[in-house]
């Protein structure tokens, strides 16, 4: 279980930095699916089946392809890639790099004073829809409101 | 079963969203911008299940699931504007957007 929670780890940092780096656009949604699949896979090792399923049916499966659907309706060719190439030059990736780096560096800072060898404890569908229908119905109603607020204003911001 | 170091987990979710960071402030094409926001948002959310775990609470999966319907609601709406701003400006570099009035 712990060497799978390493090699997923390893897949979804190395394909999220190929995200980053990729100039093709299709190439760089297809290294973000394999990254939310890994990270899905994290969700499964660390105790949170539900939440694994959600992350591989809604993120890769229904986000992604309503960032592939965009991509083919923007029809962007040769062109756009040769632009995305020239404007990746070492000079912009510094300053951005040299930030989030010690950024990190004090997150690590932080997550160096928490205790260790905690037990992991695995939550499952039961306890998470129990609560789900049960205090949270309110935040679910509020969550699928925002869900139709965001559909109409999609379809209202895409029409010609 | 031998059990996963909590700040492993913490600390995976801190590369994510330093690598999502690094990717919205150095990208210009604005689709780009929205995949590496997605990847913040996946990073936040992965530390929810991190705490939810260590915890034993079901609470840090409800709030992951609250993330993912913003995430949803966000990239619909993101989307909807990239093909409006194709169509205006028939280019998707993130710069003609400053050339806005008002």
């Amino acid at each position: 279980m712990i060497i799978l929670f390493y090699i997923a780890a390893a897949i979804a940092v190395i394909s999220t930095v190929c995200v980053i780096l990729q100039s093709n656009i299709v190439h760089a949604l297809i290294y973000l699916i394999t990254s939310l699949l890994s990270v899905a896979v994290i969700f499964y090792v660390l105790g949170a089946p539900f939440a694994a399923m959600l992350e591989a049916i809604v993120y890769a499966g229904a986000i992604m392809v309503l960032f592939l659907f965009v991509i083919m309706m923007l029809n962007l060719g040769q062109h756009t890639r040769d632009q995305e190439k020239s404007w990746l030059t070492s000079k912009v990736w510094i300053a951005p790099s040299i930030m989030s780096g010690i950024l990190l560096v004090q997150l690590l800072n932080v997550l160096s004073e928490l205790d260790h060898d905690v037990e992991l404890i695995r939550v499952g569908v039961l306890e998470v829809s129990a609560l789900l229908f049960g205090p949270y119905v309110l935040a679910v109603e509020l969550a699928s409101i925002l869900l139709l607020a965001g559909l109409v204003s999609a379809y209202h911001l895409a029409k010609k | 079963m031998q059990s996963i170091p909590i700040e492993h987990g913490l600390i995976l979710a801190g590369i994510l969203f330093s690598l999502g960071l690094i990717g919205v402030l150095t990208r210009r094409n604005v689709v780009f911008v929205l995949m590496s926001l997605e990847i913040m948002l996946n990073a936040s959310g992965l530390a929810f299940i991190v705490a939810a775990s260590r915890w034993g609470h079901a609470e840090g999966q409800i709030m992951f699931l609250m993330i993912l319907t913003l995430a949803a609601a966000e990239v619909a709406v993101g989307l909807g504007l990239i093909i409006q701003m194709y169509r205006r400006f028939n280019t998707v570099d993130i710069n003609v957007l400053s050339k806005m009035k008002g």
